[in-house]
């Protein structure tokens, strides 16, 4: 192999579909990411509806009782794992490593592995609406609910598998970042110059590293309870409940985080960028970040307060859970103190930034109302409940993930979102999705339980219910409106400059729109936070380069990464209709367990293939790089 | 200690205002806002503190946010760099001590209340002890200090403290009556819970299933009666009688051989399912038909209790999905008309 590592010339570089299903490329992955993210978030937005449509009047039978179960579990199923975790990932890979001054992230490969195992996870969840069997045991699973006895078709077994296989993208996609920000700052980037957001996906890929394990032990245990007749959560046989609680929620909980501390990253940056100011008390943002992440893998019991823990454990945890507020105080002021003194301009983006603060204030304070854990024998399980995580999952995640999209717009697709309708967009958005939640607070406290089919009339729940499912709808034409956006702007020319905001800060907006292939021509040298900008002010266009223009090295694009997902889908597929479909040709192996083994087979052929090609990537000459920067040297 | 005080006198009024804004929410059998127990009322006074502290930093926060919206937006044509302020310790440090200071005053009655709400009833003599077991989708009651088992509806003394030891048979539900005590898991495999409450105000008290269990989740609710002592006593000795099988032989025969095989009326049938004895006195037919006078009829679940019965019997499936009654018998038409009338004049003659 001697020759490999001469400048590989013979460039394989794939156009088309075959272009997006092999690429490696950290910004192609980011759109298939957005791609994949918005399809599932238009599912379990359309899921959200019917649900709504179901509860906008008592004793409605829009959906039977069982369909509506399947709604809510696919809704939050979805909502949570395959829209808010990959649209984050969308915007981590877009624009993470332009924000450090890297050429893409470390494990280029192993990012569009992570892409596409959450896919096929994510497919094969929804495959069960195909086949009929849809999980409705709730997105928790509590068992035994969850178990064989009380859910006998295979819908729990969608979530299970599903669940695993996206999880393990998510865990290395996680894995990846960390070591990306580690590693492949640019010269001078030390952490404490780095972006906001940089360090809030740094934070929240270390909570996804020690937090989804923790969930595939427990989709493991479980998989064995329905697959294999184990019972680690089946009480009848000596197997314990309140341990899948327990693990659920040692996971679910700084689930929260991961989800939130980007769109807090986002928001920092929107913030900043458009009020024209550092962002206020940088380091202190820093620091409240790590506490939150830390503080995060404390409370996780604060969601078993009535789960009989008794008084000492829901103590501990109502004050455990109470701290987080103070590093989340913190952020708030922050940036209420970063627009104060600021030349605040109001654009799409920046509105969706600014009208998280207060929303997010909302979910926060009842946040601190639910750690008190007698109260919270009321509020548990009721309307209160969806309210508050609706308004910090909805209300600050997703406008978070808005603000950043119409923000970062330009610089993932060289176009910028049309502003008018961006605007009336976010209205209409934001108008909905406070009249959807904030009744629910209101509908909890007098007694109405959450997920509940039916609810009878003359409890008082009729009016605010239907105020609700109007704000659904109204959500809904946001989401619509935001797709028309989106298709207007892809009829427009690729023209929007490398800083089209003209207010940017940050190493992503010194760059073309959208980045070439290799981001930087020149890595560049970093001289302190909010490096663009200061060398805005000091009267410099752009960075000071680090190095010489020269070849840059490449990672070569494969099929592989999506065969190991391919055949985890098959084999998942397979092993979950072992005991269905009869045996393979007389042999004591059913026909799912060959569909199982083909799938296994194909993901370790894959994995094979990749351990034994030398595969050293390839090279992107000097002379196309100064053609891309149109000719000067 | 004299600042505190005005503190408190400050937050006093607001918090009474509070009270009535919020008392005016919702149902007064129903409500976690209307409180009708001292356990309810004690919660709800955790929330009210609550609400008043999250009431004032919303509203702080919301007029910082609104006045540097407002003041320092950036006007048109306006092309000035702002000074680029790194941060301010005074700030930052008066941002960390205030929500703190909040959260002690917060904090320090929470775990008060959490202790003063797990106190253990179960051997105190005055109390009344009851063996609280989920089922999807009905509630069992049974009373082990009399030896009473009975479902769906709650009779408790208005003058007692009501012990409640909590399980479920199945999956898990969770034990809620908003208006006089938080919930409580009920677990499965003898992991059990214990909770108090009692209901000094004489009436009927509308409690919940809260947690996910199955797709009538939603239906599994249950009643709680609270009676004075006098009433508690009638009822209880009402219970312990014998009862009457159906005087018609053919409706008689039907009823033992099929409902009794699973449920029991007095000291016949079965112990498994719902124990039907004093059934025309209940509020409600499988504790989601409410039973009323044929001229109150005013909402889709509400109808005579003969109606009721005859509803839930004729064709359990359509009431609560996915229940253990569904398929279970073949019953002629005769027969359900029969069994219904019969059980809507069993009733209990106690309060």
């Amino acid at each position: 192999m001697a020759h490999a590592h001469a400048h590989g010339h013979a460039v394989k570089r794939y156009s088309g579909i075959m272009d997006w299903l092999t690429t490696v490329d950290h910004k192609k992955i980011g759109i298939l990411y957005l791609i994949a993210g918005g399809f599932f978030f238009l599912v379990g937005g359309l899921e959200a509806i019917l649900i709504r449509v179901q509860l906008w009047q008592p004793q409605n039978d829009f959906v039977s009782a069982n369909t509506y179960n399947e709604l809510i579990t696919m809704h939050g199923t979805t909502m949570i794992f395959l829209a808010a975790m990959p649209l984050l990932f969308a915007l981590m890979n877009a624009v993470i490593p332009l924000q450090i001054g890297a050429r893409d992230v470390a494990f280029p490969f192993v990012n569009s592995l992570g892409f596409w195992t959450f896919l096929f996870g994510g497919l094969l969840l929804n495959v069960s609406w195909i086949v009929g069997s849809v999980p409705d045991a709730g997105w928790t699973s509590y068992a035994p609910l969850a178990g064989t006895t009380y859910s006998g078709n295979h819908g729990v077994d969608y979530y299970v598998l599903g669940l695993q296989i996206a999880g393990i993208g998510t865990l290395i996609g996680g894995i990846n970042f960390l070591v990306t920000i580690i590693n492949m700052r640019a010269p001078g980037m030390t952490f404490m110059r780095m972006p906001m957001f940089t360090w809030a996906a740094f934070i929240t890929s270390a909570l996804i590293l020690f937090a989804f394990p923790a969930l595939t032990v427990g989709l493991a245990a479980l998989m064995f309870d329905r697959l294999f007749g184990a019972n680690f959560f089946d009480p009848s046989a000596g197997g314990n409940a309140v341990l899948w609680e327990h693990i659920f929620w040692i996971f679910g909980h700084p689930e929260v985080y991961i989800l939130i501390l980007p769109a807090f990253g986002i928001i920092s940056e929107v913030i900043s960028t458009f009020s024209r100011k550092r962002l206020f008390g940088y380091s202190s943002m820093v620091f409240a970040t790590i506490l939150i992440g830390f503080l995060g893998f404390m409370v996780w019991a604060h969601h078993m307060f009535t789960t009989g823990l008794g008084p000492i454990a829901n103590a501990l945890f109502s004050i455990a859970t109470m701290l987080i507020a103070v590093p989340t105080g913190i952020k708030i002021f922050n940036w209420l103190f970063t627009m104060w003194g600021g030349s605040i301009k109001f654009t799409a983006a920046n509105l969706y930034a600014v009208g998280f603060i207060p929303t997010f204030v909302m979910g926060g304070v009842t946040g601190v109302m639910l750690a008190a854990a007698p109260a919270d024998f009321q509020y548990h399980d009721s309307y209160f409940v969806v309210a508050h995580f609706h308004y910090v999952i909805v209300g600050g995640l997703v406008l978070g993930i808005f603000a950043g999209l119409h923000y970062w717009w330009p610089k993932m697709f060289g176009r910028v979102l049309n502003e008018t309708l961006g605007k009336l967009t976010f209205w209409m958005f934001f108008i909905g999705f406070h009249l959807t939640f904030f009744v629910q607070h209101f509908l909890g406290l007098m007694g109405m339980p959450r997920r509940i089919w039916q609810y009878l009339d003359g409890l008082g729940f009729n009016e605010m219910n239907m105020i609700s499912t109007v704000g659904a709808i109204m959500m809904g034409i946001g989401t619509i409106m935001f797709l028309i956006n989106v298709a207007a702007s892809f009829a427009k020319p690729k023209t929007a400059a490398f800083d089209p905001w003209e207010d940017g800060r940050t190493l992503e907006w010194t760059i073309p729109s959208p980045a070439p292939e290799y981001n930087f021509a020149q890595t560049p040298l970093v001289r302190g936070y909010d490096a663009y900008w200061k060398e805005k002010m000091e009267g410099r266009s752009g960075m000071t380069p680090a190095e010489p223009i020269g070849p840059i090295h490449m990672p070569s694009p494969s099929i592989l990464p999506f065969c190991m997902g391919l055949g985890l889908f098959i084999a998942g597929f397979g092993f979950m209709y072992a005991p269905d479909w009869g045996h393979f040709l007389g042999t004591p192996l059913t026909m799912g367990h060959m569909i199982g083994i083909v799938g296994l087979l194909i993901t370790f052929t894959s994995m094979l293939l990749r351990s034994v090609i030398d595969d050293h990537g390839f090279h992107i000459e000097e002379a196309e790089i100064l053609k891309d920067m149109g000719g000067k040297a | 200690m004299m600042k505190r005080w005005q503190f408190v006198k400050r937050l006093a009024p607001l918090m009474a205002m509070l009270a009535l804004l919020l008392s005016a929410c919702g149902r007064e059998d129903l409500s976690a806002l209307n409180p009708q127990g001292p356990v309810a009322e004690e919660q709800f006074g955790l929330m009210k503190l609550a609400i008043t502290i999250m009431a004032f930093v919303v509203i702080v926060v919301f007029a910082i946010c609104v006045y540097v919206i407002i003041r320092f937006r950036r006007r048109k044509g306006d092309n000035s760099i702002p000074k680029q302020v790194e941060g301010s310790h005074k700030l930052e440090i008066i941002w960390t001590v205030i929500p703190v200071i909040l959260l002690i005053i917060l904090g320090v009655p929470t775990v008060q209340s959490v202790f003063n709400l797990s106190k253990d009833y179960s051997n105190d003599p005055e109390a009344v002890k009851v063996i609280v077991t989920s089922h999807q989708y009905w509630w069992e009651f049974e009373y082990p200090e009399l030896g009473i088992k009975t479902s769906q509806e709650l009779v408790i003394p208005n003058n007692r403290v009501v012990a409640i030891e909590a399980k479920s048979a199945d999956v898990i539900h969770s034990f809620w009556i908003p208006a006089l005590a938080g919930k409580i898991d009920t677990n499965p495999a003898g992991n059990v819970n214990r909770m108090y409450f009692s209901a000094p105000k004489e009436g009927v008290y509308l409690g919940k299933c809260a947690e996910l269990c199955g797709p009538s989740h939603g239906l599994m609710d249950f009643k709680v009666k609270s009676v004075d002592s006098a009433s508690f006593e009638r009822w209880t000795a009402a219970m312990q009688a014998p009862v009457a099988l159906p005087s018609d032989p053919a409706i008689a025969d039907a009823f033992e051989k099929k409902c009794l095989a699973c449920h029991a009326v007095g000291d016949m049938g079965g112990p498994a399912f719902p124990n039907l004895t004093g059934i025309g006195s209940r509020e409600s037919v499988a504790g989601i038909l409410v039973n009323v006078e044929a001229d109150d009829i005013k909402y889709k679940h509400e109808d005579t209790i003969y109606n009721n019965l005859y509803k839930w019997i004729k064709n359990p499936e359509a009431i609560k999905p996915g229940n253990e009654m569904s398929n279970q018998y073949d019953l002629t038409e005769e027969e359900i008309q029969g069994i219904a009338k019969y059980l809507s004049e069993l009733t209990l003659d106690f309060e």
